[in-house]
């Protein structure tokens, strides 16, 4: 078994997590750790996973497992550590029973992400220890050792990633699953019942856990240091430790840390004494400048390095050094790219209709539905975190009718969003008798992170069926009354604007779902039963084109407006929505051996 | 050859950059050498710019290639290649795809799509210009435009003694791997 595969971040921690005996693992999708689960579930003669409502549930069910007796895996973005915050910070009290690991992608540079966040500052809050993998090689062998060290030290164990580390492959050893005894259950409510006289003992017991960790971090082997030159030092975590290595090049003296909370002072302060000029070299966060600081030791950190966005090699050298490569320029631009909705996707039908209404606030949510905010369609005023639409717009129609503004508001979602948290904001809509419109995008997936199961697709992440959640008899159990829940073909403007037009008139809660598959999704049996899914495409008559340019503002990316304005047949899906918008006939189906224009 | 090259493959999302860099990185693996492979996924599949870069040699560390550092740049569409244009390191090798995909703005007509791309960069940079969309449209499947620019990547390499056959069919969707070496063939012969 010494084969090497390359093998990306997310799959290599999946393989580690499998070898060190994993049992039980869940995780909400999210950019970039999504594939973690998806790669563990390869593994299910092995092993059991499962995708969680949110992040929340996903940590409380690994603790679960944990207490049960086996080692047990939670992953996540960095924004999803937010979520699962609460119950992270007191099982750091409570210790573990099985292995516990908690995987926080994080995203510098902000490449699918609403910020960037450096999740290293959780492990010191909430006093856990943290590995940070440079490559996937480490990835994996990090995830084993932080079993260990969890079982060790009784805690649960955070390995941050970054988008880097998760989407980056590099070579790495497969190795064999070595089974873990599951450690027998037995009741003990001194350790796991945090009232406050319990983790008032708890919390003591924690501030000695954290000395000895201190002392295990300062002798740990993946902190290591390699000694070249004498006159530059660099202390560097995660992918960091690559871009330094490639800047300050072999003459440098590298202290490289797998362990960074607690940091290895010790070490730090050795390595330090070893070199003229000591570099802290990290993306974000001034993290471990911070502590290396606070104890009296001299480096040179965030006044050179940047503290935001990505960090790379040419970074360091244009920050650090002064070097600016030598490039080659074009004199012609290129236009730019940004990501659009799908030719055929079933949300442009909503935002359409949206971008037509006046006095319309639309308080979005996190999903590819988030692109309608650029134009033509510019619909959505705005955008926060998971389930935060349908609150928002609660709270903001409460203030708009008290202030006596004529603004209505809107709040859009996806159904996977909505199960992650948008249920309780809806309950506060209709408890606290609120006015406004909550449009639930059920598009039959979850479509932004690449077509995960969800509560509401009747199929579980290893592909068993299951119970579906009935999105409109939710709605109606939460207090939404039945003449005030829509159910429309978001393809449909006329319906999507019927039902609109009737939900603003109304001064109680309301919800529209649109309900259509997304158009990448790979349909079920169910989908094809219930929609009409067959492909087709639409053409634009010339003689009829009076090149007014409506359907250019659908934002459809397979229409293409130059001299004359036309449809890319290989784009098109025939969705409908570019000839129910023009005005004078001019777009039909497309024929075999017609015009085609 | 130098300690590390880098090859930077850019092209329109959905246009199939991946799985060429996975099958040439799965070749640099067996021929030995240190790969790292470097790929963004998420938003910008939607339509978006999209790149994959490779970094190979005796022991590569940073998996992400910096501006005037890529010695091959492969586009796979033609605005890409203007894009990622100054990644190139002075000295190194364009592999151009001759085909258009207008982007939003443009598609739009607030925007013109660039024209004189080609006249351009073959002045500034030593350029292989690829009809691979329409080389593979001949072979039957427009879809297999990847492996036909493959082709043309491994020839500047000077690669072609390889096994590429058997790298490919395992890389491949079963019942397309006769297919794929075919457009292979034919990347590396009209590179």
């Amino acid at each position: 078994m010494n084969e090497k595969r390359l093998l990306t971040g997310n799959e290599a921690v999946a393989l580690g997590a499998w070898e060190a005996g994993l049992l039980f693992a869940s995780a909400y999708p999210g950019t970039p750790s999504t594939e973690i689960l998806e790669n563990l579930a390869n593994y299910k003669e092995d092993l059991y996973c499962e995708w969680a409502p949110n992040e929340k549930v996903a940590f409380e069910a690994a603790i679960g497992a944990s207490l049960a007796g086996v080692r047990s895996l939670v992953a996540m973005k960095h924004v999803g550590v937010n979520v699962a915050a609460d119950p992270l910070f007191t099982f750091s009290y409570t210790g573990v029973n099985g292995g516990f690991v908690l995987i926080s992608a994080d995203d510098p540079g902000m490449h699918s992400s609403q910020n960037e966040q450096d999740n290293r500052n959780y492990a010191a809050a909430a006093r856990i220890p943290m590995l940070e993998p440079s490559d996937s090689a480490e990835a994996k062998e990090f995830v084993k050792l932080a079993f260990t060290i969890s079982e060790k030290f009784d805690c649960p164990v955070m390995l941050r990633l970054t988008t880097r580390v998760c989407h980056s492959k590099s070579i790495v050893t497969l190795g064999a699953r070595v089974p873990v005894p599951v450690i027998p259950y037995k009741r003990n409510i001194a350790k796991y019942v945090a009232t406050p006289a319990n983790a008032k003992l708890m919390r003591e017991r924690m501030e000695e856990r954290e000395k000895s960790l201190a002392v295990y971090s300062n002798g740990v082997s993946v902190n290591v240091a390699e000694y070249s030159g004498r006159k530059v030092g660099v202390v560097c975590a995660g992918v960091a430790y690559q871009y330094a290595r490639d800047a300050f090049g072999n003459d440098a003296s590298y202290l490289k840390l797998g362990m960074t909370y607690p940091m290895p002072i010790e070490l730090v302060r050795t390595f330090a004494s070893n070199v003229d000029t000591l570099y802290v070299v990290e993306e974000l966060d001034p993290y471990m400048e911070r502590m290396i600081k606070a104890a009296g030791i001299d480096c040179v950190g965030k006044e050179r390095v940047p503290a935001t966005g990505e960090l790379d090699a040419d970074i360091l050298r244009k920050s650090v050094f002064g070097l600016v490569p030598n490039t080659l320029r074009a004199d012609t631009a290129a236009a730019p790219r940004p990501p659009s909705l799908c030719a055929g996707c079933p949300h442009t039908g909503i935002f359409y209709v949206l971008s037509k209404k006046k006095n319309v606030m639309v308080t979005g949510d996190i999903g590819c539905y988030t692109l309608a905010s650029a134009p033509p369609l510019s619909a959505i005023d705005s955008c926060f975190c998971m389930g935060g639409g349908i609150s928002a717009g609660h709270g903001a129609a409460a203030a708009f009718s008290r202030a006596g503004s004529p603004q209505k508001v809107v709040a859009v979602i996806g159904d996977s969003t909505f199960f992650h948290s948008g249920v309780t904001s809806l309950m506060d809509a209709v408890y606290n008798k609120g006015s406004s419109v909550s449009v639930i995008l059920d598009n039959r997936t979850t479509g932004m992170t690449g077509h995960q199961e969800n509560p509401g697709t009747g199929f579980t992440l290893m592909g068993e069926e299951t119970a579906e959640v009935d999105i409109p008899a939710l709605c109606k159990a939460l207090g939404v009354k039945g003449q005030n829940i829509y159910i429309v073909d978001p393809l449909i403007l006329a319906e999507v604007d019927a039902a609109l037009e009737d939900a603003l008139a109304k001064d109680e809660p309301t919800v529209i779902i649109a309900r259509r598959p997304c158009v990448l999704k790979k349909f079920s049996a169910a989908d094809k039963s219930e929609f009409d899914l067959s492909p087709r495409s639409l053409v634009i008559d010339g003689s009829m084109c009076v090149k007014c340019g409506v359907c250019v503002k659908t934002g459809c990316p397979a229409i293409r407006s130059a001299e004359t304005v036309s449809i890319d047949k290989a784009v098109c899906t025939g969705c409908g929505i570019c000839g129910q918008v023009c005005m004078f006939g001019a777009i039909g189906p497309y024929a075999e051996g017609g015009d085609g224009a | 050859m130098k300690d590390v090259t880098g090859i930077l493959l850019v092209g329109v999302g959905g246009q199939g950059t991946i799985l060429a860099s996975k099958i040439l990185s799965d070749g640099l693996l067996e021929k030995g050498f240190d790969v790292k492979m470097s790929e963004i996924h998420g938003m910008s599949q939607r339509g978006g710019s999209v790149s994959t870069q490779i970094r190979f040699g005796k022991k590569v560390y940073s998996p992400i290639i910096g501006k005037g550092e890529a010695d091959i740049i492969v586009a796979f569409e033609k605005m890409e290649a203007l894009r990622w244009f100054e990644y190139l390191r002075p000295g190194g090798r364009m592999v151009i795809n001759d085909f258009e995909i207008p982007s939003v703005p443009i598609l739009m007509g607030a925007l013109k799509y660039p024209e004189g791309v080609l006249a351009e960069l073959s002045a500034k940079a030593e350029t292989s210009v690829c009809r691979a969309s329409e080389i593979a449209a001949e072979l039957g499947n427009a879809k297999a435009m990847n492996v036909v620019l493959l082709g043309a990547l491994v020839s500047a390499l000077g690669m072609e003694g390889m096994d590429w056959k058997s790298i490919i069919s395992r890389n491949v969707k079963k019942g397309f791997e006769d297919m794929n070496v075919k457009a292979f063939g034919e990347g590396v012969k009209r590179a």
